[in-house]
């Protein structure tokens, strides 16, 4: 069957089950956009401010649904907008298909009008590009982005294709999508024994679960593995979600803003079972002198994060829902009462709690409300800094992809298009996006996507009129000289939304917040809720890069 | 530390090269040389790394290489059972008066002249590096105006 290539990449996408885009129209994509036209019975493109937000969303999608996230744009500009975005989701293995239209071939390297090497540009940041300049290779490239971006370990493709190639008449036949490759090892296999061993004979043993427990769908097998051998539990910022908050043997998360009992019973292990992390400098923070008493056993999808930051005693490759589903049966059924309590007594002696500084208005008392007044299924989206910090020390976790944030790469403005992604990706569910007066002014062009949807995502910004984690540091650390910190905005959010055609409400105490929460469950469209908070609230505890817990600052 | 070579499998097609670089910058992986040939195989060319590390660096190195999409295979080449070369080429000021000098050195170690001038040669030698590193060391007693080196290929017995 002979059709155009724009075509082609329709039909490719739905050979891959993809019922929502988002993008940006522009000169080089206009050929795909027309097939979009066509085909707006099968795909839903959502049209974003800026493709910065179609990026993010895409990546909001992928997470909160494990589907593939795709995002669309342009050539030159439109591309470049992509970055932050890609680069965003490949910090955090996230999959995700990235189209981008370029100048005609003949055009190529010509500094045409909007031109640019988006391929060299992503090359870092991107699991595998392709830039399609004939038209025979582009529905193998479309095909070969899917499998990429879902093989091992997750992460963006990018697809860069000629307009010429576009518009081009190609032969396409319908085909089943190309199988992923799978990891298994037997090899690896023969470690499992070894592993089982360790955890039997351990008197101080926990689990880090991260991010790669979570994509692996292997959260009920962690949670089993804790139940099974009572082993307490902690997770990185990525993995949090995979453990319930109501598990008792679980302990918050690990590292710089992580609780005090986390941290300290990673230092009193004896073992440490890693599944799905990479010991990230935020949450090894002395490398060197990071869980110095325990044995660390790694599972991991990917062979190059071992020994990559922390030295591990051993460790199993491959997929960790699999090797967790292995190494169960191998595992006796034990208690470890005493540490346990004795991890419950440190978080006891020093739990994490925001210290107030206004009297009226307290992040943690705003999460927890928040999370008390909506159900379990519930989605929250945070952009990055202080606020980020709260919702990962204070949101009740109930179960995987709910709590989506940026890890890896620390985006700031990625909240609002994950929310609006993530709201696409779960029509039913309750969306909150958690943000900051700094970090919403990044990208609260997005505001506009929400109300043209319809979508009811509540944004809950924390605004404390402060470049807020940036001001913590230079209270904690540089003496209060606030750079560039304090910039003195009058921004009116209330007036604001309301001008892009949402609702606005303002909270200077927890009962206006509580008020404005509970008629912002019933508005149609997008809300905001500007919360007046402290400049001077701090994130804590905090352990700087280079201490242990034993210089916590608590 | 010692040198390490790695011999990178790769698609033989465009952007491969820039790919495998880019990876190594933003990595910080210090590359000693890196050379880029063909195989019997017309669709895979190999790439062939030298690098001075230790183990760790090495397994970086060889498991980060091997999740590029278009690496087929990466393999560490163990200098005892692998041969290593070299291509070497050397412009010296060289007067009349030390040509029979610099001819004799050239002799021993199977070098070659390419080209002789009224002020000056041009050797060429191929070998193992550290063969090249000998005779290079004999020579820059001399005036080297340039040098250039193809960096090391490397194939197993």
């Amino acid at each position: 069957m002979k059709i155009t290539g724009a075509e082609a990449v329709i039909r490719v996408l739905l050979e891959h089950g993809v019922d929502t885009v988002f993008g940006y129209p522009g000169g080089t994509a206009i050929i795909i956009y027309d097939e979009l036209y066509k085909h707006a019975d099968q795909i839903t493109h959502i049209l974003t401010a800026h493709e910065q937000g179609a990026a993010h969303a895409a990546d909001g999608y992928a997470r909160s649904t494990g589907k593939t996230g795709v995002a669309i744009a342009t050539s030159g500009p439109g591309a470049t907008n992509l970055v932050t975005g890609i680069a965003t989701a490949f910090m955090d293995s996230v999959p995700t298909v990235f189209i981008t239209a370029n100048v005609g071939n003949t055009l190529i390297g010509r500094d045409a009008f909007q031109e640019v090497c988006i391929t060299g540009v992503t090359f870092p940041i991107t699991k595998h590009s392709f830039f399609v300049n004939r038209k025979e290779d582009l529905v193998d490239a479309m095909r070969d982005a899917f499998r990429i971006a879902n093989e091992g370990r997750k992460g963006p493709v990018l697809v860069d294709m000629t307009k010429d190639v576009t518009e081009a008449l190609i032969d396409y036949k319908p085909a089943p999508n190309y199988p992923l490759r799978r990891i298994t090892d037997p090899q690896e296999d023969s470690k499992l024994a070894h592993f089982a061993d360790y955890i039997n004979n351990a008197e101080r043993p926990l689990i880090l679960a991260g991010g790669g427990v979570i994509s692996a769908g292997a959260s009920k097998e962690v949670q089993e593995l804790i139940r099974k051998a009572d082993i307490p539990a902690v997770n990185t910022l990525m993995g949090l979600g995979s453990i319930p908050s109501s598990e008792e043997r679980f302990f918050g998360m690990l590292g710089m803003h992580g609780s005090y009992a986390a941290n300290r019973c990673a230092a009193e292990a004896d073992l440490i079972l890693a599944i799905g992390t990479r010991f990230s400098d935020r949450v090894a923070l002395n490398p060197k002198k990071f869980a110095r008493k325990a044995k660390v056993l790694q599972i991991d999808l990917d062979r190059s994060e071992v020994n990559k930051n922390v030295m591990v005693a051993e460790s199993i490759i491959g997929d960790c829902r699999d090797a967790l589903q292995k190494l169960l049966p191998k595992i006796g059924e034990s208690s470890h009462r005493g540490w346990v309590e004795q991890i419950a007594a440190w978080d006891r002696e020093k739990p994490t709690h925001v210290r107030d500084c206004n009297a009226r208005m307290n992040p943690e008392e705003i999460i927890r409300y928040i999370c008390a007044h909506t159900d379990k299924e519930t989605v929250y989206a945070t952009d990055v800094g202080q606020h980020q910090m709260w919702a990962a020390q204070y949101v009740q976790q109930t179960r995987p992809r709910n709590y989506l944030s940026s890890g890896g790469l620390g985006t700031m403005g990625f909240g609002y298009g994950a929310a609006i992604g993530a709201q696409l990706g779960n029509p039913d569910k309750r969306v909150i996006h958690f943000t900051s007066d700094g970090s919403l002014h990044m990208n609260l062009n997005e505001a506009c996507t929400a109300v043209s949807h319809r979508l009811p995502i509540i944004t809950v910004i924390f605004n404390n009129r402060v470049l807020g984690m940036v001001y913590q540091w230079q209270t904690l650390l540089y003496e209060g000289r606030y750079s560039q910190t304090t910039p003195d905005r009058k921004t009116d959010f209330v007036k604001l939304i309301e001008a892009f055609g949402g609702h606005g409400f303002r909270a200077r105490t927890m009962e206006e917040f509580a008020q404005a929460f509970g008629q912002a469950l019933k508005c149609e469209g997008p809300v905001w809720i500007d919360c007046d908070i402290a400049a001077e609230d701090l994130v804590l505890p905090m352990i700087q890069n280079g201490q242990t817990v034993d210089e916590i600052i608590y | 530390m010692k040198k390490e070579v790695v011999s990178v499998y790769v698609d033989n097609k465009a952007n491969v090269l820039s790919r495998v670089v880019s990876l190594y910058g933003r990595r910080g992986f210090n590359i000693d040389s890196l050379t880029v040939s063909a195989t019997n195989d017309p669709d895979i060319s190999r790439i062939t790394i030298v690098f001075e590390g230790d183990y760790l660096t090495l397994h970086q190195i060889v498991a980060q290489t091997e999740k590029l999409e278009v690496v087929r295979s990466v393999k560490t080449l163990d200098s005892g059972k692998s041969f290593f070369r070299e291509l070497l080429m050397i412009k010296v000021r060289a007067g009349k008066e030390k040509r029979r000098e610099i001819k004799e050195i050239v002799d021993i170690y199977r070098a070659k002249i390419i080209n002789l001038t009224k002020e000056e040669m041009v050797l060429e030698l191929t070998g193992a590096p550290e063969k090249l590193d000998a005779f290079l060391e004999l020579i820059k007693e001399y005036e080297i105006t340039d040098i250039c080196r193809t960096g090391v290929t490397g194939i197993e017995k």
